[in-house]
């Protein structure tokens, strides 16, 4: 009835590798602007499932829907989807060989075709917005774990993606570094970006998310507003989790 | 015949014709002995299973089979099916195989080295698989390996002068002439000598300048 209105819509996603089942059946809708975050523990498929949706893992059954164009069985034409579905990883995984800019501006050129001066010019734009410009011709190597995390913001945002994905992006980081990516995430919200999120921040993901989801062993086990989850989780586990999260955050 | 005329109106000349020679057998052999062990380095690590092992068989066996026989077996055994190469281009042919199959080796073990996340980010940000190689593996794989390949190209001026025994006259070709003919055996390979040492201290400060300049910080 409503389908036509969410940019993604994550429709019975199954993933095993050998014999350990990871994702067993997750469906998930996301409407264009929201954010929704997956909370839960370590190896319970929340990062496959992020995976998944732009084919880095490829699910065993399910499908996977982008602006109602399916992603799935997309063949060469994932590189397409991917370039709308950006994604920032917990390792950041910059190039090591690229400077900052050249990070920002290298799949401009070579994926959009994008003329050098141009993608020169949007890079450093997108590098702006994440208070990382003054930094441009540095290194990886170079940059504390937070810039490194700000520039492969940078670098998935120059692509112009539809959606944003985000793997764990603090968890490598310090509180004070969490912060300053936490910022520039939240900035992003603002702007209206659609994002999906797998985060330990409980605190970012009550304050930001349109809809948190908790998952378990493969499965989206509860999934509601964050006032819903935190003030009246249904599911034993995630009581439990969100209990966990309560008594040290005091 | 004193010693000065020897070395100015005999050692030079013929030296010089000798190291053009050598200059030529490497200049040839070193970029697509380069090239072709890229993509055997390629073929290797990212072809499929087929690919992957004829690579390997291409590795195993250029540098299983020593380097004159190669040459032997080009210059001398080719003409029985038909194929008569000049002195020069089996040289040229054998030297490429032999240096691209270990420059393969030295690159292949750079690119596995380089990062799977390296691989994946650039997949996520919409690259192919060969563009992922193209832009991101091979330039960082290419640095990291630029000591072992340039030890190759050092092996590669003194093996140049395995092409002496296949009749191209070169650097040491040409010493082993004037040698002979003058029966001045010891100033003559002393002289070559030199003139190898210093085109391999050469190539060493250039690598190490190469390497210098390309080199990833942290």
């Amino acid at each position: 009835m409503t389908e036509e209105k969410y940019i993604l819509r994550v429709e019975n996603i199954k993933k095993s590798f050998g014999t350990n089942e990871v994702l067993k059946n997750v469906s998930v809708n996301v409407k264009k602007g929201e954010t929704v975050c997956f909370i839960g523990p370590s190896g319970t498929g929340k990062s496959t499932l992020l995976r998944c949706i732009n084919q880095l893992t490829i699910p065993d059954s399910g499908k996977i829907f982008l602006n109602d164009e399916e992603v799935t069985h997309a063949g060469p034409r994932i590189n397409y989807f991917r370039q709308k579905i950006g994604m920032v990883f917990q390792n950041f995984f910059l190039f090591d060989h690229l400077t900052a800019v050249r990070n920002v501006e290298i799949a401009l050129i070579k994926v959009k075709k994008m003329k050098p001066a141009m993608a020169r010019e949007k890079a450093i734009f997108e590098l702006k917005q994440v208070g990382m410009a003054e930094w441009a011709e540095h290194y990886p190597a170079e940059l504390s774990g937070g810039q490194a995390q700000r520039v492969s913001i940078a670098r998935a945002l120059a692509m112009d993606p539809d959606i944003m994905l985000f793997d764990e992006p603090t968890s490598a980081l310090d509180p004070e570094l969490t912060r300053e990516v936490l910022e520039v995430m939240k900035k992003l919200v603002q702007q209206g970006m659609t994002m999906l999120v797998v985060t330990h921040e409980m605190g970012f993901a009550c304050s930001v998310a349109n809809k948190i989801c908790f998952m378990e062993h493969g499965l989206i086990k509860e999934e509601g507003t964050p006032s819903e989850l935190l003030n009246n989780p249904e599911f034993e586990r995630c009581k439990a989790f969100i209990g966990e999260f309560r008594e040290y955050s005091q | 015949m004193d010693q000065v005329t020897f070395v100015l109106d005999v050692m030079i000349p013929a030296f010089q014709n000798g190291l053009l020679m050598t200059l030529a057998l490497v200049a040839i052999t070193a970029p697509f002995g380069l090239l072709i062990g890229i993509g055997v380095a390629c073929g290797r690590v990212y072809g499929g299973k087929g690919v992957s092992w004829l690579m390997k068989m291409y590795a195993v066996f250029f540098r299983g089979c020593p380097l004159l026989l190669l040459l032997f077996i080009l210059y001398f055994g080719l003409p029985s099916f038909g194929i008569v190469l000049s002195p020069f281009v089996a040289s040229v042919l054998g030297f490429i195989f032999c240096n691209s199959a270990y420059n393969s080796e030295y690159i292949r073990g750079s690119m596995i080295s380089v990062k799977e996340g390296q691989l994946i980010a650039a997949k996520a940000l919409g690259m192919t698989r060969n563009q992922a190689i193209l832009n991101i593996v091979l330039p960082q794989a290419l640095r990291r390996s630029i000591p072992g390949v340039s030890n190759e190209f050092i092996y590669l001026i003194k093996y140049s002068s395995l092409a002496y025994m296949i009749t191209v006259i070169e650097l040491t070709g040409a010493s082993k002439l004037i040698a002979t003919k003058y029966f001045a055996y010891n100033e003559t390979f002393f002289a070559v000598a030199i003139v190898y040492l210093a085109l391999v201290t050469i190539t060493t400060f250039g690598a190490n300048a190469l390497e210098k300049k390309y080199a990833i910080p942290g």
